[in-house]
C-alpha cells in the first residue's frame, strides 16, 4: 500500500514446484519474522495437483500489523523455471529477484528496475549432500539461509527454530543447520547485505499465534461440544476434519478404556455426510459437516429437510471459485446466495460470516448454540483465504463458564409432568417449539416428516394447517435476530462514505479504510457477521447516501442479499467486486473508490 | 386426506408382553395404502415382532425414505420415534442417529426405488459401515406413488400393466448385500407371516446390519399376469432354503429338530437363531455357495427365502469407531471440553 518497501513492511514470494518439500522451509521463513516480533501473514497460492506444478507461498511483513494480501512483490524467490518469466514481471519496480544461479540464466529475462541476485543453490547443496530427495529438500532450507542474510534476520531465532522443529531427528536438525549456513554464508560474501529495507526485532506479536482457519474450525468444534462429525473429503475444507479428528484424539480419549467421545463418519459423499448430520442432530448430538460449494450443492435437498422439520445441524462451507469445479484452491466468496436460500420451495437459513481463524474458533460454538436455540441448520461461510492460509491473530481463551445453549428439550423429567406433548406448537410464543430426544420418554415420542405438518406433528395436505406451519417458520426468522451475533461496526470522524463488507475481507478493507482516511476521504464501515440482516445493518444503509458493498464474487451476492432483505434503495448501494481467487488486497478497494469518488465529483 | 387415527379398543382377555402390553400397543396409524397392498401385511408382521420382542415402543427408532414402503412407519408403533427422511437418503440419516444414540431399537423400511435406484449407494455404504439396525425393503418391483413405472428390482422380460415388457436386467438386493459384505441376508414374502415375523425378530435382535428384502406385491400396478412381482407368481415361484426360529434370550429350545438340520447361533444379547434347512445343500454360512445358489435359482425365475446368509461375527460401526459405551448424545459436555487451560498449552506450538 505504501509507497516502497521499508524495514518490516515488505513482501517476499516464493516461486516453486509443488511436492518439493518446500512448506516447512517457508513455515521456518515465516516463523523467524513471528519470533522476531513482527506481524506476519502468509498466503499460499497453489495449484490443485500433488506434484510438479508451480506453487507460490507468499510472505507479507507488517510491522503496521496489516493482514491482508499486499498486492505487490518486493523479493521474489525464482524457484521454477517454468514460471519465471511471469514471476519476474510480477516484481515492483525496484524490488529483487533471487534466482538459483546453478544453470546460467536467459540474458533476455532482465529487468532494469529489478535488481538480480544469484545463488548457487542446486549446486551447493548437490556438492553437500548425498541423497536426491535431501538435495531437493535441503535447497528450500538454503534459500532460507540466503534470505536471511539479506533481510538481516535474527540467526539465534533461526536456529532454536529448527532446534525446536527437529528435536528429535538429530540428522535431520544437522542437514538442517548446514543447508542454512550455506545459503547464509555465501549471500553474506557476495551480495550487499542487507538490503535496502531488512527485518528489525520489535514486540507487536506477543499474545498472539499463527494458525489457518479450518484448524481453528476444527479445535472450535471440540470446545463446541460437537461428537458427530461427518464428511466427504473435498478441498479447500478437508483440513477441518483433519484438525477435528487430531484434537479429538488427543482430548476426548478415555485414559482407561482407550475409548473416544466422538464419532467421525467418513461418509460416500456430502448427501450422505448431510444426513448423517440430520439423524444425528435429530438424536441429541451435536453434529456438524464440513465442505465446499460443491458440497453445499449436493447437500441442498436435505438441508430443506433440516429447515421444514426443524433440526439443528452445522455446516462449515470453506469457499472456493465456482461455478462447477471451478478452482479448488483458489478464493472466492461465491455460496453466500446460494447458501441463504439453499432448498427447494421457501426456504431460508441462518448464515454466519467470520472474517479471521480467530472468529473461526468462537463462531463455531455460536453457530451450534443458534442451531439448537432456533432449531434450524446453520452455515458457517469462511474461505480457502480464511481456512488454509496461515493468520496471526489474538491468544485464543475459552470462558470454563460456556455451557452450551441446547435451545428448548424436553426431558424425561419434564414431559412426565405434562399432560401430553406436540412437536410444533408455539407455546411461548416465539416460534420455536419444543423438541424431545428420541427415547428420552414415551410422551415424547413424535414423527419427524418433510411433508405437509400441522403444529401438531401428524400428515397435513389441509390448507390452514399448512399455513399455520410455514408462516411460525417465517416468524422465527425474525425471533432469529435477536440470537444472530450483531455487525462490527467502525465510525469515522471525517464521514463520508460507507463500506460493508464481509468475511475475510475486512484485512482489506481495514487497511483501505486507513489509506483512504490518510487521503482526507472518511469511511465508516460495517462488517456483517450473520444472516439475517439485523437492525444495525438497517440502520447503517439508511445512515449513508452512497455505500460500497466489498466482495469476493462477481455477482455481488451479499449486495443482491442486502437488496432482497433491508429497504436500502438499489442506486445507494455500489458494488466493488474481486473474484480472480486470489486474496482480495486493499489497493483495488483504493482505486476503485477514488476512481468512482472522483466520477461523483465530475457529474 | 390427512392422518386417520386407529380407534383403540383392546380386548380385556387380549395377550400381554413382558412390558404389559397388547399388540394393539404396537400398532399406528390407520394405513392409507391401497386394499390388499403387501406392504400392510409388513406392517403387521412388524407390529407382531415388537410386541413379541416387548420392545418398549419409545425406544424404538423407524426411518424411512419415500415411496408407499416409506409411508408404514407411521402405521406401526405409534409411541415410536419416527423419521420420514427423503428419497433414497434414510440410511444416513440412521447412521447419524445410531452415531449419536445406539442405545435405540433401530428399523428402517425402504422400497426398491428408494434403496436400488435413487438411494443404490447409501444402501451399500451403510452395508459397509456395518451400521446396526434392521432394513426392510418392500418390493414390488414397480414405482407406485408416480403410478407404475418399471423399479430397478423388476425382472427381466416381467411385464408392465399395459403390456411393456421390462428390457434391463434386475438388481438383486440380497446378492448384492451378500456381495457388499453384510452380516444378516434375507428374503421373504409379505404373503408368509409364519416365515417373516422370525426373520424380523432375528433382525432387530442380530447385532449389525440386517436386511430382509420382502417380496410384497402392489396390487394397483402390478399384480398381473406377466408380472414376476404379482402375488399368483411369488406364490408359485416361493422356494424356502432356510428356515429361521428366533428363541428369546430366556427360553430353552424347545421345539424339535432332526440332528444335523438345526442350527443353532448365538446373538449378543444370549437370544438364539435357530437355522433349520429346507433345501438339502444349502449352506448359510457359506458366502460363495449361497451367492451361486441364489444365482442359480433367480435365473431359473425361482424366490429363494429365508435367512440366506448369516454371519455373526463381523463388527458394527460404533465397534469400528471405538465409541464409548455411553450415547454420545449423553456425555456431559464437561468430558466434551478441553478447557482453558488445556487451549493455552496447545497455542505455545503456534508461536
Amino acid at each position: 500500500m505504501s509507497a516502497g518497501p521499508k524495514n518490516n513492511d515488505f513482501t517476499i514470494r516464493i516461486a516453486n514446484v509443488n511436492g518439493t518439500g518446500s512448506a516447512s522451509a517457508n513455515a521456518l521463513l515465516m516463523k523467524s519474522f513471528f519470533r522476531m516480533g513482527i506481524p506476519v501473514v502468509g498466503k499460499n497460492y497453489f495449484p490443485s495437483n500433488i506434484q510438479g506444478l508451480p506453487t507460490w507461498y507468499e510472505i507479507r511483513v507488517s510491522g503496521e500489523g496489516y493482514m491482508a494480501r499486499a498486492g505487490r512483490v518486493d523479493i521474489m524467490l525464482a524457484m521454477n523455471n517454468e514460471t519465471y518469466r511471469k514471476d519476474l514481471a510480477d516484481v515492483v519496480s525496484g524490488g529483487y529477484l533471487i534466482y538459483d544461479s546453478t544453470w546460467p540464466r536467459h540474458k533476455q529475462l532482465s529487468r532494469d528496475d529489478v535488481t538480480i541476485i544469484g545463488i548457487p543453490l542446486a549446486k551447493m547443496c548437490n556438492e553437500k549432500f548425498s541423497t536426491a530427495r535431501s538435495r531437493v529438500l535441503m535447497k528450500n532450507v538454503a534459500y532460507v539461509g540466503a534470505i536471511a542474510a539479506l533481510l538481516d534476520i535474527d540467526l539465534d531465532v533461526v536456529k532454536s527454530s529448527l532446534d525446536r522443529t527437529f528435536a528429535k531427528k538429530a540428522d535431520l536438525l544437522e542437514a538442517n543447520h548446514t543447508a542454512f549456513r550455506l545459503g547464509y554464508e555465501y549471500a553474506r560474501q557476495h551480495v550487499k547485505c542487507p538490503l535496502s529495507f531488512k527485518a528489525e526485532r520489535m514486540d507487536a506479536t506477543r499474545g498472539h499465534i499463527m494458525i489457518d482457519g479450518n484448524t481453528a474450525t476444527g479445535l472450535g468444534a471440540v470446545y463446541a461440544g460437537a461428537t458427530v462429525g461427518a464428511w466427504y473429503p473435498i478441498t479447500p475444507s478437508t483440513s477441518v476434519m483433519d484438525a477435528f479428528t487430531s484434537f479429538c484424539e488427543r482430548y476426548r480419549t478415555d485414559g482407561e478404556t482407550g475409548q473416544s467421545r466422538y464419532c467421525i463418519i467418513q461418509a460416500e459423499d456430502e448427501l450422505s455426510a448431510m444426513g448423517t448430520v440430520l439423524g444425528a442432530g435429530w438424536n441429541g448430538a451435536r453434529a456438524f459437516t464440513p465442505t465446499s460449494g460443491p458440497g453445499i450443492s449436493l447437500m441442498t435437498e436435505l438441508l430443506g429437510y433440516g429447515y421444514f422439520a426443524e433440526i439443528p445441524a452445522v455446516l462449515i462451507d470453506v469457499q472456493r471459485c465456482g461455478p462447477s469445479t471451478g478452482m479448488p484452491t483458489r478464493t472466492q466468496q461465491a455460496d453466500i446466495m446460494s447458501c441463504a436460500y439453499a432448498s427447494h420451495g421457501d426456504t431460508r437459513h441462518v448464515l454466519l460470516f467470520p472474517s479471521s481463524p480467530e472468529e473461526c474458533f468462537y463462531f463455531v460454538a455460536r453457530a451450534f448454540d443458534l442451531a439448537e436455540r432456533l432449531q434450524t441448520p446453520v452455515i458457517m461461510l469462511t474461505d480457502l483465504d480464511i481456512g488454509m492460509n496461515d493468520w496471526m491473530i489474538p491468544d485464543l481463551e475459552w470462558d470454563d463458564q460456556y455451557r452450551p445453549d441446547r435451545g428448548k428439550v424436553l426431558d424425561a423429567a419434564m414431559l412426565e409432568k405434562m399432560k401430553s406433548f406436540h412437536r410444533y406448537l408455539d407455546v411461548d410464543e416465539d416460534a420455536i417449539p419444543y423438541r424431545t430426544f428420541p427415547g428420552e420418554h414415551p410422551k415424547g415420542a413424535y414423527f419427524t416428516r418433510g411433508s405437509g405438518h400441522n403444529m401438531y406433528g401428524a400428515y397435513t395436505e389441509d390448507p390452514s394447517e399448512y399455513l399455520e406451519v410455514v408462516d411460525r417458520l417465517r416468524r422465527k426468522w425474525e425471533t432469529a435476530k435477536q440470537y444472530v451475533p450483531e455487525p462490527a461496526v467502525v465510525y469515522s470522524d471525517q464521514y463520508k462514505v460507507g463500506i460493508i463488507s464481509i468475511g475475510s475481507c475486512d484485512g482489506a478493507v481495514i487497511e483501505a479504510r486507513d489509506r483512504l482516511i490518510e487521503a482526507g476521504i472518511g469511511v465508516n464501515y460495517l462488517r456483517v457477521k450473520a444472516f439475517p440482516f439485523t437492525d444495525r445493518v438497517q440502520e447503517f444503509l439508511d445512515a449513508h447516501d452512497r455505500i460500497y458493498v466489498v466482495e469476493q464474487n462477481r455477482d455481488a451476492q451479499l449486495r443482491s442479499l442486502l437488496l432482497l432483505e433491508t429497504e436500502v434503495l438499489q442506486e445507494k448501494v455500489v458494488p466493488l467486486l474481486f473474484y480472480d481467487g486470489l486474496p482480495i488486497n486493499a489497493r483495488e478497494i483504493v482505486t476503485s473508490i477514488n476512481q468512482d469518488q472522483a466520477e461523483g465529483v465530475a457529474a | 386426506m390427512s392422518f386417520i387415527a386407529k380407534p383403540k379398543v383392546i380386548h380385556p382377555k387380549s395377550p400381554r408382553n413382558e412390558l404389559g402390553l397388547t399388540v394393539r400397543d404396537y400398532e399406528g396409524g390407520m394405513s392409507t395404502l391401497c386394499a390388499g397392498c403387501g406392504h400392510d401385511s409388513v406392517t403387521g408382521a412388524i407390529v407382531q415382532a415388537a410386541f413379541e420382542l416387548s420392545i418398549p415402543p419409545h425406544r424404538m427408532a423407524k426411518l424411512s425414505g419415500i415411496g408407499c414402503s416409506s409411508k408404514t412407519p407411521a402405521y406401526f408403533v405409534r409411541q415410536s420415534h419416527g423419521f420420514n427422511t427423503v428419497h433414497g437418503r434414510m440410511p444416513s440419516v440412521a447412521t447419524g442417529a445410531n452415531a449419536a444414540n445406539a442405545d435405540l431399537w433401530y428399523i428402517g423400511v425402504s422400497g426398491d426405488g428408494d434403496s436400488l435406484s435413487i438411494g443404490l449407494g447409501q444402501f451399500c455404504h451403510a452395508i459397509r459401515r456395518n451400521l446396526d439396525m434392521l432394513y426392510m425393503i418392500e418390493n414390488n418391483g414397480v414405482y407406485g406413488l408416480t403410478k407404475g413405472q418399471f423399479s430397478a428390482s423388476a425382472d427381466l422380460g416381467s411385464k408392465a400393466k399395459k403390456g411393456a415388457e421390462n428390457p434391463q436386467p434386475p438388481i438383486d438386493p440380497c446378492r448384492m448385500a451378500i456381495s457388499m459384505g453384510a452380516g444378516f441376508v434375507a428374503r421373504s414374502f409379505s404373503g408368509d407371516k409364519e416365515q417373516l415375523v422370525p426373520l424380523i425378530k432375528a433382525g432387530l435382535s442380530h447385532k449389525g446390519f440386517a436386511v430382509i428384502d420382502v417380496i410384497s406385491p402392489c396390487v394397483t400396478f402390478n399384480d398381473h399376469p406377466g408380472s414376476t412381482k404379482s402375488y399368483k407368481y411369488t406364490r408359485q415361484h416361493f422356494h424356502p432354503a432356510i428356515q429361521a426360529d428366533y428363541v428369546p434370550p430366556s427360553a430353552e429350545i424347545t421345539a424339535k429338530y432332526n440332528e444335523g438340520e438345526a442350527m443353532p447361533v448365538r446373538l449378543h444379547d444370549g437370544s438364539q437363531i435357530v437355522l433349520r434347512k429346507v433345501a438339502g445343500e444349502y449352506d448359510p454360512a457359506d458366502r460363495a455357495s449361497v451367492y451361486s445358489y441364489l444365482e442359480k435359482y433367480q435365473q431359473a425365475g425361482e424366490i429363494v427365502t429365508g435367512l440366506l446368509y448369516y454371519n455373526e461375527t463381523l463388527r458394527e460401526m460404533h465397534d469400528l469407531c471405538n465409541t464409548v459405551k455411553e450415547p454420545l448424545s449423553r456425555v456431559d459436555y464437561s468430558r466434551l471440553c478441553p478447557g482453558n487451560d488445556a487451549l493455552q498449552k496447545l497455542q505455545d506450538s503456534w508461536r
